[in-house]
Order: structure tokens, then C-alpha cells, then sequence
């Protein structure tokens, strides 16, 4: 099928435009990024600079795709990243626009390459146990009610691609962050620096210049993951906890 | 956001309790006793004073909300814009609310100010055994100038939907979100946003055509 595609080109010999490539025989077979591979072949062979833009698994796990296509994080589908997307769903003649997710605290490396490293520092500030937990066998010997258990995992499923960002009119990350607390807040590991991380995540989260939640739940609509918007008001819920009831004064 | 805004929420049902008194047909002998209550007695006074102040945090925090949402969205736009239909009054609680300060402003001038003013008539109630200030009739004149009432109505509109996410929103930013409760909530709040504002265009409606 023909389609044509038109492109944000940032860095190099562009400002910072849209343009407009064609593309005269797509294979429905390829994947989204696929579809990318042979444009950029096309390009390489014109001695054209190729579009820029990041994938690693392939596979819908690693987080590390992005784009917004035609407006929406991860394209059209519910619950799928952009690499899981596949040609099939477009039509000959399409036009298909290309953008990269857009947010101050993310600003563009190369066209559609985004510098993600805000979420990094997010993490870096408190997303992890560093208590001693003991082995594997030691967290089988924890007691976890399996309700319980499921929420963590369904938090844990977030792969911090980043969407949450992209699709919010605001540009909040509350929903990673959120999805990041929730899923240590859970687990009896996560018990022991609870109150520190969600104080010290929300302020690195509000130093990183992203915006605040205002519930619109794009995020929880685009998110590829499908991570619920419930995380956010249990975040909420712990960091006015914390505030209160932390032994610890606030810096 | 959340707190004030529940608690203007709360003021809402109050002021519609009180303004229904229009509906009665007694030339205003019954509201005008109830707004001479509502800016004498010291407990409600009180409870106004907050409402002021909460008035303007509410609207303060919500601009400043705004402006630094708009930064943090960055300079470039996306060429493709996509929102889901339900969505909608959440991304324009902005444009909601300053249409309704607006409404607030041009409300408080004509009736709230009047009466601070002192600039009213007085009126004999039988509740009180001393004149009132006659609060009915800049209100009745109001409501039989038709461009005032369609106006009004439009500003209940806006008023909706700004309820129309507001109220589960609270909820949400407060943390009580819960998979019990929060369909509940939801349903409550659509149905408060829809009740309230109707209510509130009703007495203007009421009053103008049972004039004609």
C-alpha cells in the first residue's frame, strides 16, 4: 500500500518541521517501526539523514519506543506499544503524521528522539529497596494476601515508555510516578523507606518541571500498559500520609 | 483545587436551598426574610467570610494551576490534536471556570454589592419587627429581562460542566479513589452537576414566564 508520512525533523539541517515523505509500496505484514526501517533505507540510499527514532525489544516490554502517531502515544490501539503496531491497520493513501511525545521535561535529542532521563531521576530518587530483602526463597516466605500481590504486579507493569506524559494536556508524570510508588507501597519489601520515596519521587518528580494532575485520565487511556489512574489517588493518598504522619522533617 | 472546590460544592447546595424561596409566590416576603438572616446571623457570617476567601484561592490556585500546566506542556504544539469526547470538560476546566468567575463577579455586583451597599429598599417581613432590605426586587427585575435570563441559563451550563469533573476530581486528588466507591462517587457527582445547575436556572425560568 501507498502512504504518505509526514515527519517532525528536529537537529541538523532542520529548525524543527514537518516533512513529508512518501511511501509507495508498505508491506501490511511490517510492523509500525518496520515501516520506519525502510524509509530510512530509502532515504540512506538518496544520501538522505535518516529519521531519528528510538526501539530496542521489539516486542512491547522495554519501554523504550515512543512517537505519537496521528495525535495519539503508541497509535491507535489500546494497550499496545508503537513497535506492536502494525500496517494492517492503516489503508492505501493514508497519511500518517509523526511526532515525538512533546513535554518541556522531555525535550527532543533528534526528530522523534526524546531525552527521557527525567523519569531516571525519578527513580534514582527513591524507586527502590535498599534494605537488605534477603534471597528468592526469602520472598516466598513472606506472607502477601494475592489481592494485594496483583495490584503490585499490575503497577510493577509499567515500563516507563513515557506515554503518560505525551498524552497529557498537562504534562504530568503522575501516573509512572504513581505507578512506580504503588507497586513498592504494595510489597512488605517496600515498607521501610515507604514515606522517604514517595517524599523524595514527587519532589524530584516536581523538580523535573513535568506538570500536575488535573484527573483528565488521558494517560490511563493511552498508557500501553494500561496502568490505572487508581495508582495516582493511592500515591495521593501516601504522600499526604507522609506529610503528616513521616518522623522525618521535609528538606 | 479539591478542598476548596468541595467545599464550594457544599456552598452550592446551600445557596439553591435558599434561592428556591423565589419559586414561592409571596412578592418575596420569604427570601427577603432569608437573606436578612444570611448577612446577620454571626455563625453564617463567618462561614461567608471563609466562602470569600475560598472564592479567590480557588480561582488563584487554579490560574496559577493553569499557567504552569501550560509551561510544562512545552512551546511546540502537536499537529494532530486528539481528545476523547469525555474528556472534554476536564481539559477545559480553565475556560469553565474564568467564564464562571466572570458570571460571579457580574452576580455579586448586582445583588451581593447592592445589598452591602446598603442601596436597597427597605421592606416590612413578618419575621422581624424592623424594615429589611427588599433583595427581591433587583432579583425579580433581573429575571424578567429575557437577555438576562437566557445568559443566566448559559452560565448554569457552563457551571455543569465544570461540576461535570470537578466533583469526582476532588475525590481523586484527595486519594479516595477506591474500586467500591469510586463508581458511586462518579454517578453522585454527574448527578449533583446536573441537579444543582438545573435547579439554579430554574428560578430565573420560573419567574420569567410566570410573569408573561
Amino acid at each position: 500500500m501507498r502512504l504518505t508520512l509526514k515527519i517532525w525533523r528536529q537537529g541538523g539541517q532542520y529548525k524543527g518541521e514537518y516533512v513529508t515523505y512518501q511511501l509507495p509500496d508498505v508491506n501490511p505484514d511490517m510492523s509500525f517501526l518496520e515501516m520506519l526501517d525502510v524509509l530510512n533505507e530509502q532515504l540512506i540510499s538518496q544520501r538522505e539523514d535518516p529519521v531519528a527514532f528510538e526501539h530496542d525489544c521489539r516486542e512491547g516490554i522495554c519501554g523504550t519506543c515512543s512517537l505519537v502517531i496521528n495525535g495519539r502515544p503508541h497509535g491507535p490501539m489500546k494497550g499496545t506499544t508503537t513497535c506492536q503496531v502494525h500496517m494492517r491497520h492503516y489503508h492505501d493513501g493514508d497519511t500518517i503524521v509523526i511526532e515525538p511525545f512533546r513535554a518541556q521535561a522531555f525535550p527532543v535529542v533528534k526528530d522523534l528522539v526524546v531525552d527521557r532521563s527525567a523519569f531516571d531521576r525519578i527513580i534514582q530518587a527513591g524507586g527502590y529497596v535498599s534494605v537488605n530483602t534477603g534471597q528468592a526463597q526469602d520472598a516466598n516466605a513472606i506472607p502477601i494476601e494475592k489481592e494485594t500481590a496483583s495490584r503490585a504486579f499490575d503497577a510493577a507493569a509499567c515500563i516507563g515508555c513515557g506515554a503518560c506524559v505525551a498524552a497529557c494536556p498537562n504534562a504530568s508524570a503522575m501516573l509512572f510516578t504513581s505507578a512506580k510508588i504503588s507497586h513498592l507501597a504494595l510489597l512488605p519489601q517496600g515498607q521501610v523507606e515507604r514515606q522517604k520515596r514517595v517524599l523524595a519521587m514527587v519532589a524530584q518528580m516536581d523538580k523535573e518541571g513535568f506538570g500536575k494532575c488535573s484527573n483528565v485520565t488521558a494517560c490511563e487511556a493511552e498508557c500501553p500498559k494500561e496502568i490505572s489512574v487508581e495508582n495516582i489517588a493511592r500515591m495521593n493518598r501516601e504522600y499526604l500520609a507522609a506529610v503528616f504522619a513521616s518522623e522525618k522533617e521535609m528538606a | 483545587m479539591a478542598l476548596t472546590g468541595l467545599f464550594l460544592m457544599l456552598f452550592l447546595v446551600i445557596h439553591l436551598l435558599g434561592n428556591l424561596q423565589l419559586l414561592k409566590d409571596d412578592g418575596g416576603e420569604a427570601f427577603n426574610t432569608y437573606a436578612f438572616f444570611m448577612t446577620h446571623n454571626p455563625l453564617i457570617m463567618f462561614i461567608s467570610y471563609t466562602l470569600y476567601a475560598f472564592i479567590v484561592w480557588h480561582a488563584v490556585q487554579g490560574i496559577l494551576l493553569w499557567l504552569s500546566n501550560k509551561s510544562a506542556r512545552g512551546n511546540n504544539r502537536y499537529a494532530v490534536q486528539y481528545s476523547r469526547p469525555e474528556e472534554r470538560p476536564s481539559r477545559n476546566m480553565a475556560w469553565l471556570g474564568i467564564v464562571i468567575l466572570v458570571f460571579l463577579m457580574l452576580h455579586l455586583y448586582q445583588f451581593w454589592l447592592q445589598m452591602k451597599l446598603g442601596k436597597l429598599p427597605p421592606v416590612d417581613v413578618a419575621a422581624y419587627d424592623h424594615p429589611v432590605q427588599n433583595l427581591y426586587i433587583p432579583v425579580a427585575e433581573a429575571f424578567s429581562n429575557p437577555f438576562y435570563v437566557v445568559f443566566y441559563v448559559l452560565c448554569m451550563v457552563v457551571v455543569g460542566f465544570h461540576l461535570w469533573h470537578g466533583f469526582w476530581s476532588s475525590f481523586q486528588t484527595l486519594g479516595l479513589n477506591h474500586r467500591r466507591y469510586t463508581p458511586l462517587i462518579k454517578t453522585v457527582g454527574y448527578i449533583y452537576s446536573v441537579a444543582i445547575p438545573a435547579g439554579f436556572a430554574l428560578i430565573p425560568l420560573w419567574m420569567y414566564f410566570s410573569k408573561i
